[in-house]
């Protein structure tokens, strides 16, 4: 018989980042199929190109700084960033605004700031973020979805938009988001008959992609990758604050609560991106905190701000807070009374 | 206070104590007008113009006022110089001095003035004073003109575009297309883009003072030791 001498923690995680960072993006899986089949290819062809980008920026970053090119490489965040963006991107993207999106995502938020766990902003939000105060006509500019245009393009088709740009003639289509920012003097029910990009509750395609990311972020839940805090505090600031300015009919108010939830990258940010270790708040409560900050934040913005979506500027001015939210959340130790500040 | 060497001066000027890149002053109309290399040429000139006056003015009066009251009379001093600069910017290039706006005005808070008058000229000759205030200026200036043409060129994709502003209707012509039908990276000549630049020039600053150092010190046989500390206001002694 073999006595093994194992000095404690016995219990140990199965989870490796690397592991956790794979059971991401096999959870991102439906979302990127319902996107798929409404839009086209755009959002696959994104996500390769990425990838592609996301891998050689990061060996160019470790190689500059002498790092074990094998370990960081295979702990798949790289890949996380590029899939992220490749989601948030407009379809049939072309190819160099993909590549400055990722080299500045991984360049400029992830290894400026010393790699992975140092970042203190989402690094594919802040690659979007470039893209979009840099581009803004290419970055509002999205297709529409199947069931409003004839062809929706094939997988030549999305690759000929993104690397021959110039010969490819795309289709653009305001969003459900935008649409109802633009119109004021509606009321929703001439609002839904008159812009055919309304579906059931949403907009066509979008409601279905987000209840894709729903599920996905909820297998994620159910496999302990996050806690439920962050997610839930967002979702329900939302749905909180588009029901208080709400105001049941006109176009001139933010539209439902239910219209919030699926609309945009909601559930994308809710599950995928406000859930990143590494830039978010660490304790339960500031997890709370942090969640509620983005939600409202990404109302104001969808109601009262220039831009298609809100989720990466809430996501970016949250992670600036994250540390302060920290700080005054800081969990009491059992036994212990709660912490007292010597710096207040 | 011994008068260093004119060598000295240049080099403290233009690289060791470089205003924009090492002693980081002044970095509120660097970050704000180098969007181009017409606006940084022009707030380059006026910020060189200011501190060559004030510089010699400081030094020429250093041994009738007190040192009590020496930072306002400087402030004074100064002021009437940027006032100067305003009005002849305002009769000779009246567009870039409408671009300029308020960074004009500003030079008279720049630190890179103040800190030459007080640490340097008031304590030397009126000549290494001029000196040093052409040089500190010259140092800036090329700050200024790189990371102009670094954001203009990414920026629009052109360089020297509106050179007319500042040298006449000639210089319209002296406007170079890089790349044509450049789609417009709005980042670099946003305020962030300024930020990153100079980040990237303070860095390429580093690397080349690293590579000197190794050079010379395969070159010293036995190390010699010395204080590492860094200086950051011009000599002291």
């Amino acid at each position: 018989m073999k006595l093994l001498r194992v000095s404690s923690p016995h219990a140990h995680g199965p989870n490796s980042t690397q592991r956790v960072m794979q059971q991401v993006l096999l959870a991102s899986l439906p979302g990127v199929f319902v996107l798929t089949v409404f839009f086209g290819f755009g959002t696959l062809v994104n996500i390769l190109w990425a990838a592609v980008v996301a891998l050689a920026c990061e060996s160019l970053a470790l190689w500059l700084r002498k790092r074990p090119l094998g370990f960081y490489l295979g702990d798949c965040s790289a890949l996380v960033t590029a899939l992220l963006l490749g989601i948030a991107l407009p379809p049939y993207a072309p190819w160099w605004l993909i590549a400055i999106g990722v080299a500045s995502a991984i360049l400029m938020a992830k290894h400026l700031y010393g790699g992975l766990g140092y970042n203190p902003f989402n690094p594919a939000m802040v690659g979007y973020v470039v893209l979009l105060i840099s581009f803004p006509v290419q970055m509002t500019s999205w297709a529409p979805p199947r069931g409003l245009t004839e062809n929706v393009p094939g997988l030549l088709d999305a690759l000929r938009a993104c690397f021959l740009p110039g010969q490819f003639d795309a289709i653009t289509m305001a969003t459900p988001l935008d649409v109802l920012r633009q119109n004021s003097g509606l009321m929703m029910d001439d609002l839904w008959a008159q812009a055919p990009q309304f579906g059931r509750w949403a907009g066509i395609g979008w409601e279905w992609a987000n209840l894709a990311f729903l599920a996905g972020g909820l297998w994620l839940l159910y496999r302990r990758i996050f806690t439920w805090h962050a997610p839930v505090a967002f979702l329900a600031s939302l749905a909180l604050m588009a029901a208080l300015f709400y105001d049941g009919g006109s176009s001139a108010s933010g539209g439902s609560p239910l219209f919030h939830l699926l609309s945009g990258a909601t559930m994308l940010g809710a599950f995928f991106i406000i859930t990143d270790p590494v830039s978010s708040a660490v304790s339960v409560r500031g997890r709370l905190v942090f969640g509620a900050l983005i939600g409202i934040l990404v109302y104001l913005i969808r109601a009262w701000g220039n831009y298609p979506d809100a989720v990466a500027f809430a996501v970016l001015i949250a992670n600036l807070c994250a540390p302060f939210i920290d700080h005054y959340t800081q969990p009491r130790t059992y036994g212990h009374r709660p912490p007292a500040r010597e710096d207040a | 206070m011994s008068t260093p060497s004119y060598t000295d001066i240049a080099v403290n000027g233009l690289w060791k104590n470089n205003p924009a890149l090492v002693q980081l002053l002044g970095l509120c109309p660097l970050l704000a007008v180098t969007s181009s290399v017409v606006n940084a040429l022009g707030l380059a000139v006026a910020t060189t113009f200011v501190l060559v006056t004030s510089n010699t003015t400081v030094s020429l009066i250093r041994s009738v006022v007190p040192d009590t009251v020496r930072l306002p009379v400087f402030v004074m001093i100064i002021a009437a110089a940027v006032t100067g600069t305003e009005l002849l910017m305002q009769a000779y290039a009246y567009e870039l001095y409408q671009i300029l706006g308020i960074f004009l005005p500003l030079i008279t808070t720049n630190c890179v003035i103040l800190g030459r008058a007080d640490g340097f000229a008031r304590k030397q000759p009126v000549l290494p004073a001029l000196s040093d205030g052409l040089l500190m200026g010259l140092g800036f200036g090329a700050v200024l003109l790189v990371l102009g043409a670094l954001r203009e060129a990414l920026g629009t994709g052109r360089l020297f575009a509106d050179m007319d502003l500042l040298f006449g209707a000639g210089a319209a012509a002296w406007e170079v297309v890089l790349v044509q039908d450049y789609q417009a990276f709005l980042l670099a000549i946003l305020p962030p883009g300024a930020f990153i630049f100079t980040g990237l020039l303070i860095a390429i600053k580093h690397l080349i003072d690293a590579r000197i150092e190794r050079r010379r010190a395969a070159l010293r046989a036995a190390p010699a030791s010395g204080s590492k500390r860094v200086r950051v206001t011009g000599t002291i002694s």
